[in-house]
């Protein structure tokens, strides 16, 4: 039989020409041409930035000072270590930041979870949270995977859906604020990995015999993206650079496993009410396989949701004797504590539960005095002495403990 | 409950079960109006291209690997417009979905995560059996993000809620307010929210939840708890000067 191949262009021809409503390209351009026909304000990139390039080769400038910090509400609630240490390292490295309190969640989370929500919603939260950092003059700087990925979603949403924009515009005329988005969404280990060679400048502690396995966040790297940090010497430009990169950086050793591309196995509801699958996937799918393949000292990853699933599903697992029991913590803890952050006072350990210890150990950190110096500091918030911690006891100044 | 039509469909191979899993079936005039809702989202006509039946995104489904979930059939049914399929899969499949889009390595282009996101909503905005099954033991989580403006509290981590997360779990809780006091950035002395938020901006993050329909939503999946919301945010917003 005969393929009828000008029948089947004529068919194709008569069709009515569907866009392509895919990815944009270039995001960035389309916003400043919807600010420039008056639809929207962009806060602009205005201090020293450093330049990376997205997955398909667009340029992303990452600023590096003067950054509105948008918390994340699984960091700070659960892993605050997480949080502290992404402002020890900005404040290492000497850049100024803003900690907001006129700052919600991106509340992507529950949307994930329960759908409880609608693309106005969403959108509204976002560019309120915009519009708060733009009041101040700081730019945002996103701790949350989740968040980054979810506001670059509202980012295409809002560029394509002049009906949405104006009903966002409605609604934050309603709260006197304007429609304002940042010339770049940018995610908290972008700043890390842009700024990886002057972070690894400040390393105090050898990580050299330190073997690293990363799990790359879902919605870091699968949301809208297109506008993830790739880079030709990094896997070669076929996975994300960022957390590796920074491993690299500080001259840590990765070791590479074959389900590098699985979620964590968090599913937003499921870490929530359904954790039989969560426990399930972390542990088969991840734990396990890079336990087996990579044989690492520590996990690394990038995002909230996924440092809790891999670190938590843990203990149920081991109780049935599966093949696990690795520490898991984020990029900047990692580097935190390279650079000589204090694991407790800084980089919250303590409230991690797969067991950091041997890996301490193994950094040359004394974990047992260090954990006498936190208990020391409880001891004084107990007493009364003092109502707060604040960065001057963190980094050991106030005792004769530090500087760490 | 008792199913009130459709008879077995033996020929139609692709249906898991004729009834819905126990749900109760429902007129099709109703599944397709159901449809139409989720395909006229604005986002729908950005999610969906056809599909090339290559299995990629099973593949790379961490729910296919757990559940009897296929994003493929997701993408597929919506093409189609299978109404019968896509009420199906409204009422069984649409919960187990992981949301870590991991599906949209598509190589069509296609996103049957967000299209899950979207039947989702319709699921919720509708009252459908499915959604109100889903967020059962959920409610706690949407009233701490719609009152608070933070997800994640640290005193979620109870005991009771997480005993299959360790003992340093319950350390945690043990010591909660001693060990967030002792932590550095001042916004994060809080207990029953992620950070300290600002009373302002719980005013505006309630007057978003109100303009946008989004409170709305909740009436249909637990009335109870919508008029809990709702009382409070009135009684705030009021305080505010604003005219509910």
């Amino acid at each position: 039989m005969t393929i009828p191949v000008e029948a089947l262009r004529r068919a194709k021809a008569a069709e009515e020409p569907v866009a392509d409503r895919r990815a944009l390209d270039d995001p960035r351009a389309e916003l400043l041409e919807l600010e420039r026909q008056g639809e929207l304000i962009v806060q602009k990139i205005d201090r020293e930035a450093i330049s990376v390039m997205t997955k398909y080769g667009r340029e992303k400038r990452i600023q590096k000072s003067h950054l509105w910090h948008h918390k994340s509400c699984g960091q700070c609630g659960h892993i605050p270590g997480y949080s502290t240490s992404i402002f020890w390292l900005m404040r290492k490295l000497g850049y100024d930041y803003h900690d907001p309190h006129d700052q919600t969640s991106c509340t992507g989370w529950n949307y994930y979870a329960s759908a409880t929500s609608n693309p106005a919603a969403q959108a509204a939260v976002a560019v309120r949270n915009f519009a708060a950092a733009y009041e101040t003059g700081y730019f945002p700087l996103i701790h949350c995977g989740t968040s980054y990925g979810h506001y670059k979603d509202v980012r295409e949403e809002l560029i394509r859906h002049p009906e949405l924009r104006a009903q966002v515009r409605a609604v934050m005329a309603k709260l006197g604020k304007p429609l304002v988005l940042p010339e770049e969404i940018v995610h908290y280990s972008e700043w890390v990995h842009a700024l990886r060679h002057e972070i690894a400048a400040k390393r105090v502690r050898d990580v050299s015999g330190i073997v690293v396995s990363v799990h790359p966040a879902c919605h870091y790297h699968k949301v809208v993206p297109g506008d993830a940090i790739y880079d030709p010497d990094i896997y070669g430009g076929q996975r994300t650079a960022v957390v590796t990169g920074l491993v690299e950086a500080l001259g840590a050793t990765v070791h590479d496993y074959s389900t590098w591309f699985d979620c964590c196995g968090f599913g937003f509801r499921h870490i929530l009410v359904q954790r039989d699958f969560s426990r399930s996937f972390a542990t088969l799918r991840k734990i396990e396989v890079m336990k087996e393949e990579a044989n690492p000292d520590v996990v690394l990853t990038h995002d909230t949701g996924c440092v809790t699933t891999l670190d938590k599903s843990q203990f149920a697992a081991m109780a049935h004797g599966r093949n696990v029991g690795l520490p898991v913590m984020s990029d900047a803890q990692f580097a935190a504590l390279a650079l000589g952050a204090h694991p407790y006072r800084v980089c919250q350990l303590h409230w991690h539960s797969a067991d950091y210890r041997p890996l301490l150990e193994k950094m040359g950190i004394d974990w047992e005095k260090a954990w006498a110096e936190f208990q020391s500091d409880l001891r004084r918030l107990e007493s009364g002495e003092k109502r707060y911690l604040d960065w001057d006891d963190a980094d050991g100044l106030n005792d004769d403990s530090g500087p760490h | 409950m008792t199913v009130t039509s459709s008879p077995p469909r033996d020929t139609d191979a692709h249906y898991k079960v004729w009834d819905v899993a126990g749900y109760a079936d429902v007129p099709r005039e109703t599944k397709a109006r159901l449809f139409e809702q989720v395909k006229g989202d604005l986002r729908f006509g950005d999610y969906l291209y056809g599909c090339y039946e290559c299995g990629i995104c099973v593949g790379a489904c961490p729910s296919a690997k757990f559940y009897d979930f296929s994003p493929r059939r997701i993408a597929q049914a919506a093409a189609r417009e299978d109404v019968d399929l896509i009420y199906q899969q409204m009422q069984e499949d649409i919960w187990d979905c992981s949301q870590c889009f991991s599906c949209v390595r598509c190589p069509r282009g296609n996103n049957p995560g967000g299209i899950v996101t979207i039947m989702r909503e319709v699921a919720v905005r509708n009252g459908l059996a499915s959604a109100k099954e889903a967020l059962v033991g959920y409610t706690r989580i949407i009233y701490k993000i719609m009152s608070t403006g933070t997800q994640v509290s640290p005193d979620m981590l109870s005991k009771d809620s997480f005993p299959d997360w360790g003992p340093e779990t319950a350390d945690v809780a043990d010591n909660l307010d001693l060990w967030r006091r002792a932590l550095p950035p001042e916004t994060m002395h809080t207990t029953t929210t992620g950070w300290s938020v600002a009373e302002s901006t719980l005013i505006e993050l309630y007057l978003i939840w109100m303009e946008t329909g989004a409170l709305d939503m909740i009436a249909e999946v637990d009335p109870g708890l919508h008029t809990i919301l709702l009382e409070l945010m009135e009684e705030r917003l009021e305080e505010a000067g604003f005219e509910v």
